[in-house]
């Protein structure tokens, strides 16, 4: 026989088909490595899917040329205050954008109310936001889908497409009650999938009144020229020592809101998903290995008329690798039909109230949930097919 | 139990399979355990709210502020034996991330709502005489490592924007195991006072508790509550400490309906797993099995026989898992401050063994089944 590395790609080749072919007589230990695995990837993508989701909710409320102010001190903006001078001197800083109305920065007022959420029926935290005119120049993609935008200066709010979704009565032309006031719902917008998605929106200058608080704000959102100018924004204004603020991209500021949440998720989900791939690993070397021992013969056969030691063990291992890959796939395109795109709406410990985002199966999660399974699969693989490869020859054959 | 030498035996035949099969099954139960220590520490306190206290909030929401002068108007309601308020002080101990709650309270009143907060009486009286005196509860108190007479500096951006100081005059234990021990409370007329020199929140309170004289009127002394402060500026809603709780929980997300998606993922792919291990270890001793049967084993004997070896390798490995679960969980929360009331719970220890139970019977069916079915004759050709 000649050897050379196409003669050894020839026996690689011949020794996985023997082991593809024989799956269907393996079938009940093969079915339950494919599934075994294929759960690991599900839970493990679909855990995963939670917390990418969550983030990206928030990740995609931060445009790079945006800057939120609070008051120095505030991690957000329910602890946070400012007085009517302050926000006409954030507005009036360096760097932010003016068009013809006047500079693109939004002065904000953020309560919650308390509205039954429609999976469970229990009340939850609704952040309830009064914005100025600028509000929709300061947000990317801020859109109307159905209704009216409210008018100035009335008892109107707008409501955002997951809060609708998420809490139960915010539908155009119902009303809400908070305290004595009622607000009717004129229409809903949607935000790109961020979290102004979540919110109630309305006129500040109503909301200041309705909340006795007087003249005062939380917050100014304010569009920047270009993302450079931040720093002189910032410096601007905290320099001024009429003021003091604290001045973050609003991108930052959203991905520090995100970070809690999605730490416990990811957590969590690795340390559930690795003990379930320790168990996969088990049930894999446990079909390989009954694989090697039903092929004994054929193995030492190969080995008789020359087929080389490290092309048996790259087969085995491929073969438990494909099968691993099989499980990993089915388990990822599982995932991405249950969950992506799943709505539900958690608690942002930050900010006190819900978010309302949608479950991401990103290809990113798919990725690392295949790579797993390939890991499971070669550990799978592995000590099965050293096994074989050290079966002496003669007594093998011997073997029936 | 005659049989027991044979079930071992025949557990032992493939060793290395048995040990693979028995290491997945311990898998699936050490994150049994896990998981059941995940949503107790998520949803636990829905179970040990006390059946005899309400809360009271604004009816807006959580974050509007109380009346102080409503405790009078409360303790005058037929049925309510005892009220005291809370406020939410949100302060930061040097990084936001070592989050637990504070509140000032009224110490005497405050301790006598909680019996479950465990407060030695000298300690007690440390407090009272101490005017920045705060306690804190065991578990925050090991986390940062405080002792009796440390001072504590604690940030709020809520009230004054600046560091209050306070003397940790106690620690307070739980008395059951689920009792949350992370909170800081301090005294209520210090708080009062200083934020009365910043002209902000004085004589408001966050939320109150309330005790009824008879649980089973629980639901009528909520009404009375509401509708004592219907129609003023500071409308109320009053519900069960229970239902508090169980709102809070849902605000996170169903965690039970999550924790159970991920146990039953779990359990069908080792039922999988195990129950293919069992039928191919009955496949293989079909001649054997004949043998039993030609010399006088009954079909129920060999049913028997098959079960009670899915059932022993299922236990063991149920009984290993859930005892490495127990020692993990036994050493506390594993993300370091998040997940502060995580632990295993003696009837869920209980559930464990029961699902051990089911997973041996249920893996073990379907091989049994098929050994009872054997034709002597047929089986012995197969040797």
């Amino acid at each position: 026989m000649q050897s050379g590395p196409l003669n050894w790609l020839a026996q690689l080749a011949a020794v996985t088909r023997f082991g593809l072919m024989s799956l269907p007589q393996r079938r009940g230990s093969v079915a339950a490595t494919v599934f075994g695995i294929a759960g690991v990837v599900l839970v493990l993508v679909g855990v995963l899917s939670i917390a990418s989701g969550f983030r990206r909710a928030l990740v995609a409320s931060g445009a790079p040329d945006a800057a939120i102010v609070l008051r120095s001190g505030a991690d957000s903006e329910m602890v946070s205050g400012l007085s009517r001078e302050d926000t006409r001197l954030i507005a009036e800083a360096p760097g932010v954008a003016r068009n013809a109305q006047g500079a693109l920065a939004s002065a904000e007022l953020f309560v919650i109310i308390n509205l039954p959420k429609r999976s469970t029926g229990t009340d939850a935290n609704v952040p309830l936001r009064g914005v100025e005119a600028a509000a929709l120049r300061v947000r990317d993609h801020v859109a109307l889908v159905a209704g009216r935008t409210f008018e100035w200066g009335r008892n109107e709010v707008l409501v955002g497409v997951g809060a609708a979704r998420e809490f139960a009565g915010l539908e155009v032309g119902n009303t809400i009650r908070v305290g004595r006031e009622s607000w009717p719902i004129v229409g809903i917008f949607a935000a790109n999938g961020g979290v102004a998605e979540s919110e109630i929106w309305t006129d500040a200058k109503v909301l200041q009144g309705a909340y006795n608080r007087g003249d005062s704000f939380q917050s100014v959102y304010a569009r920047l020229v270009s993302p450079g100018a931040f720093r002189d924004f910032k410096d601007a204004l905290t320099a001024n020592p009429q003021l003091n603020v604290k001045v973050v991209r609003q991108a930052d500021y959203y991905a520090d809101q995100s970070e809690t949440v999605s730490r416990l998720i990811t957590t969590l989900g690795v340390m559930i998903a690795g003990l379930m791939a320790v168990g996969a690993v088990f049930g894999a070397l446990n079909t390989m290995y009954s694989s090697v021992a039903a092929r004994t013969r054929e193995i030492a056969t190969l080995r008789a008329l020359g087929f080389g030691r490290g092309a048996i063990v790259v087969a085995l291992m491929l073969e438990s690798t494909l099968l691993a890959v099989g499980g990993g796939s089915a388990g990822g395109a599982l995932a991405y039909v249950a969950f992506n795109n799943f709505h539900a709406a958690t608690m942002n410990w930050q900010s006190f109230s819900q978010v309302a985002f949608a479950f991401a199966v990103t290809p990113h999660l798919l990725v690392q949930g295949v790579i797993w399974a390939t890991g499971i699969g070669l550990v799978g693989g592995l000590f099965p097919a050293l096994r074989a490869a050290r079966l002496p020859i003669a007594s093998a054959l011997r073997e029936l | 139990m005659k049989y027991a030498h044979l079930i071992w035996g025949n557990l032992l035949r493939k060793k290395l399979r048995t040990s693979l099969t028995l290491l997945s099954i311990l898998v699936a139960f050490i994150l049994f355990g896990l998981l059941c220590a995940i949503k107790q520490a998520l949803v636990g306190a829905v179970g040990l709210a006390g059946a005899d206290r309400l809360i009271v909030r604004h009816k807006v929401s959580i974050i509007q502020l109380l009346p102080e002068n409503y405790q009078a108007r409360m303790l005058r309601l037929p049925g309510v034996e005892l009220a005291v308020h809370q406020t939410w002080f949100g302060g930061i101990y040097q990084d936001p991330r070592n989050f637990f709650m504070q509140c000032p309270v009224v110490p005497v009143e405050y301790m006598a709502m909680f019996p479950e907060f465990i407060l030695p009486p000298e300690q007690l009286q440390a407090w009272l005489a101490t005017r920045t005196g705060a306690i804190v509860g065991r578990n925050t108190a090991q986390r940062f490592g405080w002792k009796i007479g440390d001072k504590i500096p604690i940030m709020s951006p809520i009230w004054g924007r600046r560091t209050w100081e306070f003397d940790l005059v106690g620690i307070f234990d739980g008395r059951d195991k689920g009792t949350d021990t992370t909170a800081m409370f301090f005294r209520y007329d210090y708080f009062d006072e200083v934020r009365q020199t910043q002209n902000f929140g004085k004589g408001l309170v966050g939320w109150y508790t309330i005790r009824v004289k008879d649980p089973a009127r629980a639901a009528e002394v909520a009404r009375l509550v509401d509708q004592e402060f219907e129609n003023s500026p500071a409308e109320t809603k009053t519900e069960p400490e229970g239902a508090f709780v169980q709102a809070w929980a849902n605000q996170i997300g169903n965690i039970a309906l999550i924790v159970a998606g991920i146990l039953g993922a779990v359990f069908f792919t080792i039922l999988l797993v195990t129950g293919s291990t069992m039928s191919q270890a009955v496949r293989e001793r079909i001649g054997e099995l004949g043998v039993l049967k030609a010399i006088g084993f009954s079909n129920g004997q060999v049913l028997g026989l098959v079960l009670a070896e899915s059932c022993l390798l299922s236990l063991l490995g149920g009984g290993l898992g859930l005892g490495l679960a127990w020692l993990f969980i036994a050493r506390g929360d594993p993300t370091g401050g998040l997940l502060p009331l995580f632990y295993f719970r003696g009837q869920d220890l209980f559930t464990g063994a029961g699902l051990a139970v089911a997973l041996g019977l249920a893996t073990g069916a379907f091989p049994a089944l098929q050994a009872t079915r054997l034709r002597v004759a047929d089986a012995l050709r197969r040797m």
